[in-house]
């Protein structure tokens, strides 16, 4: 018999349908994935499962746990929940409390979910288990990583000793590395444990790393399911077969031949803040970015991997403009800058694309106002001129014109990135710098971002420098790659090269978190 | 505009505010009598067809008299919140986009200001320049900056921190234009629902510095006043303190519920939080 029932679950916000009728089960210390874009109610569907549906929503269908429907009263459903069901959530900064030690909030739990013929588990035993040592227990969430607090919640969700995990994004807060050992851990524990798991994720290689069996599920409905395998060597459904395709990132076509000139030297920056503003003399400034040195030629793709916090987010922001380097400097077509002293002439050959699509736009005001924003930027252009250029770029990103009276709301989330790779063009500059460009988008349209920016690339004869986390992206999109660690530049080279045989232990650690390629698990 | 719809309490109270300032618009053209027609020999009358509301110990006309003093109120708290706009909103943007020092002397000069409350203020105009509605005004507004400064600052810290403000700075705009172009846009529902709940704010100051005569003078009057001229009276006609006074609670009333009808129509992150729900 299966642990967990779940048969023609739907669930309702008015009258609106975000979940109809999904059925699967899962059995004893299986682990069942399910994957499906944002919108495609795989949040709502663990929520139903655990009674934790927010106000106004209702669901119908049965859920049995061990053949036995989930109780209605919510005093009973709490009991279960500990006991039975352990959750872990996306973001583990805001399902700690941040005004309790680890310790006790583990603590908490354990003494709640207290029965009289288990013996309790003890807080030491439980952080040894998700691989932190006793000493955190004392410590509060902000003074721990993002991967130990996510280590914490897992040890949270194991305190009533259930018998199904639900993990709902739980990797997604965190960086290459980190993601990589949670993933490891969980899979350990269920293993230990036979515990049964319950994965949510869009990153099929996640579910594929850490599930036998899969379901897929779109706009509310399951798409397809069956044995993780099955499901993504040969998908049957059409979604499916989209999703798995944009999952792999098709190696670049062409190697472009020989380097251009020159177009941007960065010379020794360095970036220091000052910390603990209080008593100046105290304390050494945090350097974000150490005596970094690069030169992009024209044409080129340049790719800047490394943890999160390492640095390369400041290095972009200083390249176009928005901070200064506290020392060295930076060369673009024969004039020297710092930063934010960049000469208003030069701003047009720079453009910067944000990382989350969803803030880079003013929502009071329309595409065509937001567009043709940089156009202050040359003041020689027409009236007429100006709207030319907003439908040149409009159209260059595969949008129409009849777009450009709308407000940014109306527009999905790749329909935003796409609007703001258009922004970044209209001036038509000569170097644009992609801060994870598309890590924020869905898989599926992720493909289609990175192939406007190749097209783009050769249509414009632009240079592009990339920031990213993303390895199988760079791999796919740069000429050369650039790995940064703790504000220092420690490895350069060809992304195949770096990638087959990485010298310096950073590299060699992203590389080795790197999520193997879905054929490789079938 | 269904939006509005669905929040009863935000309709009765923008009705009621409005009926009100209607009433009190209508007083600048027509008013059953003149306010300053003095007669003896009709004092303390009760209600009747001729006289709705009776009339006072000076024989005027009490529905002419709250009228006329509903527009005084209206007035005077309009003007202040504007005054309070107008320099508070600037400074609060001003404190966000250079930061550093401008935002300290923002900071430290508002906490400056709200050390000392209107009737302080008022008392220390009177003082200067003797009582009056101007001095009112001046009061209540030099009040209101803080609090718009505050609210402004409040609501643009988040937005200065999202992406587009970063895409206007690369396009070399200044801050005085991201400011006016980005940030103050995107908190006007907020100043909007501040606005309202410093109007109710500025009548009940407007009353209670006409009731320490500090505020509108006679032959004008306001609600405040009349209750300064019916208290000595209350054991005996209680009648001419009670009809000043339900007034200024209907109004106040009226406004807070706008308002806080306003914050719950209008207030992103109430929206925001149902959509994040769906995803």
């Amino acid at each position: 018999m299966s642990l967990l029932d779940v048969s023609n679950l739907s669930v309702r916000f008015g009258p609106l349908e975000v979940v109809s009728g999904v059925a699967f089960s899962v059995g004893r210390s299986e682990r069942f994935g399910i994957v499906g874009e944002s919108g495609s109610g795989k949040t709502v569907t663990a929520l139903a499962i655990a009674g934790l549906l927010p106000e106004g929503a209702t669901a119908t269908g049965t859920i049995n746990l061990d053949g036995q429907p989930l109780p209605r009263q919510e005093h009973e459903m709490a009991r279960l929940r500990g006991r039975r069901i352990g959750m872990v959530f996306q973001e583990p900064m805001t399902a700690l409390n941040p005004l309790m030690r680890v310790g006790r909030q583990i603590n908490e739990v354990i003494q709640l979910n207290s029965r009289e013929a288990t013996p309790l588990p003890a807080v030491e035993g439980l952080l040894a288990e998700v691989g932190l040592a006793p000493e955190h227990a004392a410590r509060y969430p902000h003074q721990l990583s993002g991967g130990q607090r996510q280590r914490v919640m897992i040890a949270i969700a194991l305190a009533g000793q259930p018998d199904l995990l639900i993990a709902d994004e739980p990797t997604s807060a965190l960086d290459l590395i980190t993601q990589a050992k949670v993933l490891d851990l969980i899979a350990d524990i269920c293993e230990r444990r036979q515990m049964a798991l319950l994965f949510i994720s869009h990153d099929l290689k996640a579910v594929a790393r850490l599930c036998s069996r899969v379901a897929v599920m779109h706009a509310g409905k399951l798409v397809e399911s069956g044995t993780t395998g099955a499901v993504f060597a040969s998908p049957r459904q059409n979604y499916t077969r989209k999703l798995v395709a944009a999952s792999r990132f098709a190696p670049r076509s062409q190697q472009r031949s020989g380097k251009g000139t020159p177009l941007l030297d960065v010379a020794e920056v360095t970036r220091d803040y000052r910390q603990g503003g209080f008593l100046m003399w105290d304390g050494r400034p945090l350097r974000a970015v150490d005596t970094v040195q690069f030169t992009i030629a024209e044409g080129e793709c340049l790719a800047l991997v490394g943890p999160s916090g390492c640095g390369k987010t400041t290095l972009a922001k200083i390249v176009v403009g928005l901070d200064r380097a506290t020392s060295g400097f930076m060369r673009l077509r024969g004039v020297t800058y710092h930063g934010s002293d960049l000469p208003q002439e030069l701003r047009r050959d720079l453009s910067l694309v944000f990382q989350d699509p969803f803030g880079s736009f003013n929502p009071r005001l329309t595409i065509k106002d937001s567009l043709g924003e940089p156009l202050r930027l040359e003041p020689h252009l027409p009236p007429e001129g100006r709207h030319a250029r907003v439908v040149e770029v409009v159209e260059a990103v595969g949008l129409g014109q009849a777009m450009l009276d709308r407000y940014p709301h109306e527009f999905s989330g790749g329909q935003r990135q796409r609007l703001a790779i258009a922004r970044a063009l209209v001036t038509r500059p000569r170097l644009l710098v992609l801060d994870e460009p598309v890590s924020a988008l869905d898989v599926s349209v992720r493909g289609e971002v990175l192939a406007l920016l190749a097209r783009l690339q050769a249509q414009f004869g632009l240079t592009y420098l990339i920031i990213s986390h993303d390895l199988d992206m760079v791999a796919a999109m740069a000429d050369r790659v650039l790995v940064m660690e703790a504000g220092r530049i420690v490895e350069e080279g060809q992304p195949e090269q770096i990638f087959a045989a990485p010298q310096h232990p950073m590299t060699r650690a992203l590389v080795g978190a790197r999520l193997p390629d879905l054929e490789a698990s079938a | 505009m269904r939006r509005f719809l669905a929040h009863p309490s935000l309709m009765v109270g923008l009705c009621g505010a409005l009926a009100f300032l209607l009433l009190g618009l209508t007083s600048l053209v027509w008013t059953p009598f003149p306010i300053d027609q003095i007669d003896i020999g009709r004092r303390f009358l009760g209600p009747s067809a001729e006289h709705w509301l009776g009339t006072d110990n000076l024989g005027r006309d009490m529905a002419s008299l709250v009228m006329a003093g509903t527009w005084t109120s209206f007035l005077v708290a309009a003007i202040a919140v504007f005054i309070g706009m107008g320099i508070g909103v600037p400074l609060g943007l001003a404190a966000v986009i250079w930061g550093g020092a401008v935002e300290w002397l923002v900071l430290r000069l508002s906490d400056f200001i709200f050390a000392f409350p209107a009737v302080i203020v008022a008392i220390l105009i009177t003082t200067l320049a003797g009582p009056g509605s101007i001095n009112a005004i001046v009061a209540i507004g030099i009040f209101n900056i803080p609090v718009f400064a505050r609210v402004a600052r409040g609501g643009a810290l988040s937005i200065a921190k999202l992406d587009f403000v970063a895409a206007a700075r690369l396009t070399g705009l200044g801050n005085a234009m991201i400011a006016w172009r980005h940030l103050l846009p995107n908190i006007m529902s907020l100043l909007i629902v501040q606005g309202t709940i410093q109007m109710s704010l500025g009548i009940l100051s407007e009353a209670g510095l006409s009731y320490i005569a500090l505020g509108t003078q006679a032959p004008d009057t306001s609600l405040g006043l009349m209750l300064r001229e019916a208290q000595g009276m209350f054991l005996v006609h209680p009648w001419l303190t009670l009809v000043p006074g339900s007034a200024i609670v209907l109004i106040v009333m009226a406004l807070n519920l706008a308002g806080d009808g306003l914050r719950d129509a209008i207030d992103p992150r109430l929206r925001q939080s149902r959509s994040n729900v769906l995803a």
